[in-house]
């Protein structure tokens, strides 16, 4: 493929030239109505006139100029306002046809799916209306356009629905988790008490989660405590002192990125709790999610450092600063909003994994603030205790728990991505 | 400049000596870099000794149960049985079914975003996937056993009653009975595996986006004045472009998919079989055995554990490194435009 194409206009890279199927049809083909918003085309004669394809590639910021209309027509109206076609959206050929086929595809399965073959159930319904609407689509396309634009059609629809689907799955996880949690959310108790003296079976007025929201306060506190300096000032050691050590620690924490989040609680457990006697609590928890935080944290902030322009390090040194003051006043400004969106990204994964704290922590019914002394809850841990438990109401408490720990998560992203958008004058 | 030095050399025949610059890195400098070390060593020292204490712990199980513990597949300490074929086989069935089913969402997920969703709403988009990232490994598990299961098990007896002839879609019981079970079809490695994708599905999602968005605008640009659709384009420029991304991003997501623990240890009913029928209830991954076996482990049992331990965490490496590198060959395809 030859490349000539002038560079320099390009302006907007991504709704580069647009590409638009324009079809001129002959009136009263399907897919035309009268009046339709492209203006003079439908006030044609009923003459004859011959169906014609067209494919053009229009930029997108020039207004076409399109003149297939005959030197006739142009007699018949002595003046028609001109204006632009809006070449961005679809047509209306294509919106009819594919909400035509949307709609055709529905009312066919649902006579053959309900009405006249033996099948039940919503899924299966939902996928063969998929399936009977690609097929569908791709017909009423293939009646007025080239097979190219046929596949092209097809295969929009098709990446659309994944995505969508993935859109699903995330707001029904979301929805789906504050629905059964409502039960237990609505009552204050749930907020300000702890599960001490609590039997599983009581009402849900009774008792609630503050134990754990404290545990998992304390736990990622000590977490963050002791990974975020570990962490950023590997990053810097990585970035400023570039040689064969850096090179070692780089590749030892990008190795370590692979641990899987178990064998991180369960390297704690043989260590600490096996091996030197330490009791499950709170500390022996922290210490398992650090091992689990520090590579993400140490990584995600050597990224973020590497991606920094040099010219800014370079300009910095080459006025006489030392490299201690490039650092802190050229490099670390410089990346903080990056370095932050990172650091609180490490922080949610932190609080939401269970299985570091499932063999660290125990898990206590009552308030413990004390880290040292004694098993202590946190959310995650708490969500997975009661819905294994069986029990319904302790469920309801468990969907409480786990709708909590989503909001946090969730403002905790807010918060990243507020970060992210204050940028730093370069 | 130069007449200058040649009369200064005339007059007094000095022998050059070049300037002292003074001390060679102030002492703030100092001791950033000793400080820096100082954390440099001890995260080299703390990450290094994790890895060191695996290997070494694994060493009394080797010895003793030799490559039987590769080959074994039953897990029973009681009779001092330790093997982790079947449990392996489990963790790559759940992984296989994640990607099955994750790999052409997040293949899609990342075009639509380049490629085909509206300029306005694409930051959006790709928050949205970053927050599916961010959301707890719990949340997947309850969507996953409370809402997903009830629906799965129908879609599994669907899949056993009509291609029941392929071997990987077979259960071990009558799908044309009357009352067919249900039970046979729940807590299975499918429907961990449909929790587990959607894990791992935004790890690969963002990491294809990445690389799609890195495509040549002056490639596009050409498949589009030659006249190509979109679809075309995209098959044509980004897709060969972003062969390395759609590969590395897969894998890292096998990689993530393999260590996931407590999406499984909530959904799978523990069974020890040499089996590949994912529809089937019952599988064990390396992570939901250590999960429920740590605690009642003797000494020699956690060595064991930890062993399985350290087999996912060198397999986990193997595939993380294999896709670093895979993704960064794909990108410096990026300066050759």
């Amino acid at each position: 493929m030859t490349t000539t194409i002038d560079r320099s206009s390009n302006e907007d890279p991504t709704g580069l030239a647009n590409t638009r199927e324009i079809s001129v049809v002959a009136d009263g083909s399907p897919g035309v109505a009268p009046g339709s918003d492209r203006g003079s085309v439908s006030h044609l004669a009923a003459a004859p006139v011959t169906t014609q394809v067209r494919r053009l590639t229009v930029g997108a910021q020039e207004p076409t100029a399109f003149n297939a209309r005959s030197a006739a027509d142009v007699a018949d109206r002595p003046r028609v306002i001109e204006s632009p076609r809006d070449i961005s959206s679809a047509t209306l050929d294509d919106r009819l046809s594919f909400w035509g086929s949307m709609l055709g595809s529905f009312g066919l399965v649902w006579v053959l799916y309900y009405q006249i073959l033996p099948f039940s159930g919503r899924v299966g319904f939902v996928i063969c209306w998929w399936f009977v609407f690609l097929a569908m689509y791709a017909g009423v396309t293939a009646m007025g356009n080239p097979s190219k634009v046929v596949v092209d059609r097809v295969v929009t629809a098709m990446v659309t629905s994944g995505a969508l689907m993935v859109f699903l799955a995330l707001t029904s996880a979301v929805l789906f988790t504050f629905v059964r949690g409502f039960d237990a959310l609505v009552h204050v108790n749930f907020f300000t008490q702890d599960m001490g003296g609590v039997r599983p079976t009581d009402p849900l007025d009774k008792g609630g989660i503050l134990h754990a929201v404290v545990g998992s306060a304390i736990e990622i506190g000590i977490a963050v405590i002791i990974t975020l300096p570990l962490g950023i000032g590997a990053a810097i050691y990585m970035n400023e002192f570039s040689g064969p050590f850096a090179r070692a620690v780089r590749t030892i924490v990008e190795a370590m990125t692979a641990l899987p989040s178990i064998v991180a609680g369960l390297f704690i457990y043989t260590t600490l709790i096996v091996l030197l006697g330490v009791q499950r609590t709170g500390f022996a928890a922290a210490m398992a999610i650090s091992v689990m935080m520090l590579p993400i944290i140490a990584r995600s902030a050597d990224v973020v450092l590497r991606v920094m322009p040099g010219g800014l390090r370079e300009a910095s040194l080459a006025l006489g600063a030392s490299k201690w003051q490039t650092v802190r006043q050229v490099v670390l400004p410089t990346v903080r909003s990056g370095l932050a969106t990172a650091l609180i990204l490490g922080i949610a994964r932190g609080v939401g994994e269970t299985s570091p704290v499932l063999l660290t922590s125990g898990a206590s019914t009552f308030m413990n603030v004390n880290p040292f002394n004694e098993p202590m809850n946190s959310l995650p841990l708490f969500v997975f205790a009661s819905v294994r438990s069986g029990e319904t109401l302790y469920i309801a408490r468990g969907f409480g728990a786990a709708a909590v720990l989503l909001v946090l998560v969730l403002v905790l992203f807010i918060f990243t991505r507020f970060l992210a958008r204050q940028k730093v004058g370069r | 400049m130069t007449v200058l030095l040649d009369s200064d050399e005339s007059t007094s025949p000095v022998v050059e000596q070049p300037r002292t610059l003074g001390p060679a890195s102030p002492t703030s400098d100092k001791v950033f870099h000793g400080v820096t070390l100082a954390i440099g060593i001890t995260v080299l020292v703390i990450m290094g000794a994790i890895g060191v204490f695996l290997g070494l712990q694994s060493i009394p199980t080797f010895q003793r149960y030799g490559w039987g513990f590769f080959t074994e597949s039953q897990w029973q300490p009681e009779k001092d049985i330790l093997g982790i074929s079947a449990v392996l086989l489990g963790t790559f069935t759940i992984a296989l079914v994640a990607l099955a089913i994750a790999f052409p969402l997040a293949l899609s997920t990342a075009i639509f975003i380049s490629e085909f969703a509206p300029t306005r709403i694409r930051s959006f988009l790709v928050s949205m996937v970053d927050l599916m990232a961010a959301v707890p490994s719990i949340i997947w598990g309850l969507w996953g056993f409370f809402l997903i299961q009830p629906k799965a098990i129908h879609i599994a007896h669907w899949l056993h009653t009509h291609l029941g002839f392929i071997p990987i879609f077979q259960v071990d019981t009558d799908p044309d009975a009357a009352i067919w079970a249900q039970s046979r079809y729940a807590a299975s490695a499918f429907v961990a595996g449909i929790a587990v994708a959607m894990m791992v599905l935004p790890m690969a999602a963002a990491v294809m986006r990445q690389i799609f968005s890195q495509a040549p605008a002056g490639e596009r640009e050409a498949a589009l004045a030659l006249g190509s659709t979109r679809w075309g384009m995209v098959r044509t420029v980004v897709l060969p472009f972003g062969r390395g991304g759609i590969i590395g991003g897969t894998m890292l997501s096998l990689g993530r998919a393999l260590g996931e623990t407590i999406a499984v240890v909530l959904i799978i009913s523990p069974a020890f079989d040499i089996k590949f029928r994912p529809l089937e209830v019952g599988s064990e991954s390396v992570s939901a055995l250590i999960a429920g076996r740590f605690g009642e482990a003797t000494s020699n049992q956690l060595k064991a554990l930890l062993t399985a331990g350290f087999v996912l965490f060198v397999i986990t490496l193997i595939i993380n490194t294999l896709a670093a590198m895979i993704v960064s060959r794909s990108r410096s395809g990026a300066l050759t435009d």
